[in-house]
C-alpha cells in the first residue's frame, strides 16, 4: 500500500445518497482473482447505458473530471456488500479520498486497508461541497485536516491506528503478525476450545 | 449491578488476545472462518506472495456459492459458468483449499450450499463463538448468539495467517419486540419492518440484539432470516441469545461438540445472555401484533411499505430517483404492480421453512401466465429435504423451476438474472439497483407474498390465499 501523507486535488461530486457497493462496481465484474484493473468497472452501470454508450451526464464522464483524486458522495456511501473490490475499484480509477457524512463500517475499514482515504464532515461542509463540483482541496492526512478553497480548515474523525498506517504505508498484517506469541498463549490456555 | 454486562461485551471479551488501545485496535480471536470463491483469491495470493502458512485449517470452511450455476454440477469438468473467469475462479478455489489444507465442501459434496446456510445446518455456527466471512452476510450466524460479521479480502487474509483481527469494540443497539406476529406475518415481515424503523445507516457502528418475546417464540431459522438483515440496516452484526430452541436446533449436527463435551458446551452456552441491567448504547422498540406482509417499493431495503399501504411521497432527489428507477407512483400500494420474475432462494429465505411457507402457497395452484419463478434452496441439504417431502413436485407443478443450490438470482453473478425493466418479487435481501440484472426492479417480500405474487401476476398479499 503507498503511503498517503497530503493530497491537493479538485473534487467531483456524485450528491445521491445510499450509493451502495453494488452501484461502485456490480457483481458481474467480482469474477476476477486480481486487485488490479477494476477502475474500467467503476459505477459501471451509471457510467455506461445497456448498449455500451457513456452517458454524458454522469460526472465521471465530464473529462474535465478526469484527473480529480477526491470524491464527494451523499450520505452512508458504500453501504450492502463486503466485497473489497469496490475500493480496489475507486482506487485503480485514481480516488485517494472520498468524503462523505457517513460510510457504511465494512467499506470505511476496506478503505482504509487500501490506501484510500474516507473522511467523514458534517452536514454544512458536505452542503457546500455537494454545490461545489470541482472545488480544490487540500487534505493533511497527518493532521487529519481538510482545507477548503477560502482557507477555512477542517478537522475530521479517523481512527489513530488507520492514520498511522496509512501515512506510513503500513499493511496490517505485519503488525498482526508481531501478535503470534499472544495469540499461541491464548490458543492454550483459553477455557474452551472451538 | 454495575458489572452488568451485554452478550455482545460477554463474547467480546472472550475473545480479546490484546486489549485495544487509543493506539491500536484489539486483536480479536476469530473461531470460525467461513470462505466462498469470490472474496478469497486475492487473499490467497497474498498468502502465496509471503510464503505463509494458514493458522489454523481446522476452524475454516470452505464452500462455493456466488459463482457456481444453479444446474446440476456433477464433475468440474464440466462446470457449465457464466464466464471463463468465473470457471477460472472457481478452479482457484479448488487449488487454494487443497495447497493450504481447508476443508471445501464443494461440487460432488451433499453438504455444499450458500456459506450461511451450512454454517448453521452442519453445527458449526454455535454460541458465543466468534465467526467472520468475507461475506456481509455474515450477520445470519448471530442468529445463535455468535458475534458473527462480514469481513473484506484484506481481512480474509488477516484472519486466514493469523486467526485473528484487528477490532475496535462496537456499540450496541437492542431492537424489543413485544407482542406476537399476527397470522400470515412472517419474520421476514419483521425485519423489513425493523429496517424501515431503524434506517439503512442506522444501525452503523453498532451489533444489534433481537430481544423481547416476539424473538423468542421465533423458531431458528426464522432468527436466521431476522439476523441476516442485520447489516441492511447498517450494522456490524446482528444477534439473538441463546436459548432451549438454539440447543435443540444444535443437538445432533455433525459439527457440534459430542459426549461430555457437548454437555459442557450446552452449560455453557446457557449463561450466555445479556444480563438484566445490562446497558445498551441505544433502543428501539416494535410491536409485533400490529404488523402486516411487508414489501420495498424502492431502491433499498429500508424503503418499505405493508401491503396495503400506499407507496409514501417525499421531495427528496434520491427518494424520487429510486421511485423513478422502480417505475412505481407514490400515493398507491404495491399490489397495483404487475410481476414478471419470483425468486424464492438465498441466504435471507432460502431454508427449508421458507421453502414450505412458499409450497403452502402453492399447492393445487399455478403460477400467472408469463411470470417465471424459480426456487432456489439455500444448500443441497436443504434441496434434498425439500424432496423428500415433496416440495418440489409442488414447484414444478405450479410452473416453478426447481433449481440446486446456490447464491443465484440474489445476486445475478452466476447467470440467473432478472432481464433489464422486469419486476421481480425476491426474497432475497437487496433491492439496490441492477442488483438482479441491469435495469432489474427488485421488491423484497417474505416467501409466502412472493408465491402469492407468483400466483396472482402482481405484487400479492399472502393472507388472502390461506
Ligand atoms: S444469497 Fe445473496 S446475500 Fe446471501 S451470500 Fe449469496 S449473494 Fe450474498
Amino acid at each position: 500500500m503507498d503511503a498517503l501523507i497530503s493530497l491537493q486535488s479538485r473534487t467531483v461530486v456524485l450528491p445521491t445518497r445510499d450509493i451502495d457497493t453494488d452501484q461502485i462496481i456490480p457483481a458481474r465484474f467480482l469474477t476476477t482473482t486480481s486487485r488490479e484493473g477494476l477502475g474500467d468497472a467503476l459505477f459501471h452501470d451509471l457510467r455506461y447505458d445497456q448498449d455500451g454508450a457513456v452517458r454524458a451526464e454522469f460526472p465521471l464522464n465530464d473529462p474535465a473530471t478526469r484527473d480529480c483524486e477526491i470524491l464527494v458522495a451523499g450520505n452512508n456511501f458504500g453501504c450492502g456488500s463486503s466485497r473489497e473490490h469496490a475500493p480496489w475499484a475507486l482506487v485503480d480509477y485514481g480516488f485517494r479520498a472520498v468524503i462523505s457524512t457517513e460510510f457504511a463500517d465494512i467499506f470505511r475499514n476496506n478503505a482504509l486497508k487500501n490506501g484510500l482515504l474516507p473522511i467523514v464532515v458534517d452536514a454544512d461542509t458536505h452542503d457546500w461541497l455537494i454545490a461545489h463540483p470541482g472545488a480544490e482541496l487540500g487534505i493533511n492526512v497527518e493532521a487529519s485536516s481538510l482545507e477548503l478553497p477560502d482557507g477555512r480548515i477542517i478537522e475530521y474523525p479517523i481512527d489513530a491506528f488507520a492514520r498511522y498506517c496509512l501515512t506510513r504505508g503500513i499493511d496490517q498484517l505485519g503488525y498482526l503478525q508481531q501478535q503470534s506469541a499472544a495469540v499461541a498463549t491464548f490458543e492454550e490456555t483459553r477455557s474452551w476450545k472451538p | 449491578m454495575p458489572n452488568a454486562r451485554t452478550l455482545v461485551e460477554k463474547v467480546w471479551a472472550e475473545h480479546v488476545v490484546v486489549p485495544e488501545t487509543a493506539a491500536a485496535p484489539a486483536v480479536l480471536y476469530i473461531d470460525l472462518h467461513l470462505i466462498h470463491e469470490v472474496t478469497t483469491p486475492q487473499a490467497f495470493a497474498l498468502l502465496r506472495e509471503r510464503g505463509l502458512p494458514v493458522r489454523r485449517p481446522d476452524l475454516t470452511l470452505a464452500t462455493m456459492d456466488h459463482s457456481t450455476p444453479t444446474t446440476p454440477v456433477t464433475s468440474l469438468r464440466d462446470i457449465d459458468v457464466v464466464s471463463e473467469s468465473a470457471a477460472n475462479q472457481i478452479r482457484q478455489m479448488v487449488r487454494n483449499c487443497r495447497d493450504f489444507g481447508i476443508d471445501l465442501l464443494g461440487f460432488g459434496s451433499e453438504q455444499r450450499g450458500i456459506v450461511h446456510v451450512i454454517g448453521p445446518e452442519l453445527g458449526a455456527s454455535q454460541p458465543g463463538k466468534t465467526i467472520v466471512c468475507g461475506d456481509s452476510h455474515t450477520s445470519t450466524h448471530g442468529a445463535f448468539g455468535a458475534l458473527a460479521f462480514g469481513i473484506g479480502t484484506t481481512e480474509v487474509g488477516h484472519v486466514l495467517a493469523t486467526q485473528c483481527l484487528l477490532q475496535r469494540e462496537p456499540r450496541s443497539l437492542a431492537v424489543n419486540v413485544s407482542g406476537h406476529l399476527p397470522a400470515g406475518v412472517t419474520a421476514k415481515d419483521l425485519i423489513l419492518a425493523i429496517i424501515r424503523e431503524i434506517g439503512v445507516d442506522g444501525g452503523t457502528g453498532h451489533v444489534i440484539e433481537y430481544r423481547g418475546e416476539a424473538v423468542r417464540a421465533l423458531d431458528m431459522e426464522a432468527r436466521m432470516t431476522i439476523c441476516n438483515m442485520s447489516i441492511e440496516a447498517g450494522a456490524r452484526a446482528g444477534l439473538i441469545g441463546p436459548d432451549d430452541t438454539t440447543i435443540e436446533y444444535l443437538a445432533g449436527r455433525p459439527r457440534v461438540p459430542q459426549g461430555v463435551a457437548w454437555d459442557a458446551a450446552v452449560s455453557r452456552w446457557r449463561g450466555l445472555r445479556s444480563d438484566e441491567d445490562a446497558e445498551f448504547d441505544r433502543s428501539v422498540a416494535i410491536d409485533a401484533s400490529q404488523l402486516q406482509p411487508m414489501v420495498t417499493f424502492g431502491t433499498n431495503p429500508g424503503m418499505v411499505v405493508g401491503i396495503d399501504e400506499p407507496v409514501p411521497d417525499l421531495s427528496d432527489a434520491s427518494f424520487r430517483k429510486a421511485l423513478e428507477y422502480m417505475q412505481v407512483t407514490p400515493g398507491k400500494p404495491m399490489s397495483e404492480n404487475p410481476v414478471d420474475v419470483v425468486f424464492v432462494g438465498s441466504c435471507t429465505n432460502g431454508r427449508l421453512s421458507d421453502l414450505q411457507q412458499a409450497a403452502d402457497i402453492l399447492r393445487g395452484r399455478t403460477i400467472a401466465d408469463g411470470v417465471r419463478m424459480l426456487v432456489v434452496p439455500g444448500s443441497q441439504q436443504v434441496k434434498q429435504r425439500a424432496e423428500e417431502l415433496g416440495l418440489h413436485r409442488i414447484f414444478t407443478g405450479a410452473g416453478a423451476e426447481w433449481r440446486e443450490s446456490g447464491c443465484s438470482m440474489c445476486l445475478g453473478m452466476n447467470g440467473d438474472t432478472v432481464a433489464s425493466g422486469q419486476l421481480s418479487v425476491s426474497t432475497s435481501n437487496r433491492n439496490f439497483e441492477g442488483r438482479q440484472g441491469i435495469g432489474a426492479r427488485t421488491v423484497l417480500a417474505s416467501p409466502a407474498t412472493a408465491a402469492a405474487s407468483a400466483v396472482m401476476g402482481r405484487v400479492a398479499d399472502p393472507r388472502g390465499l390461506k
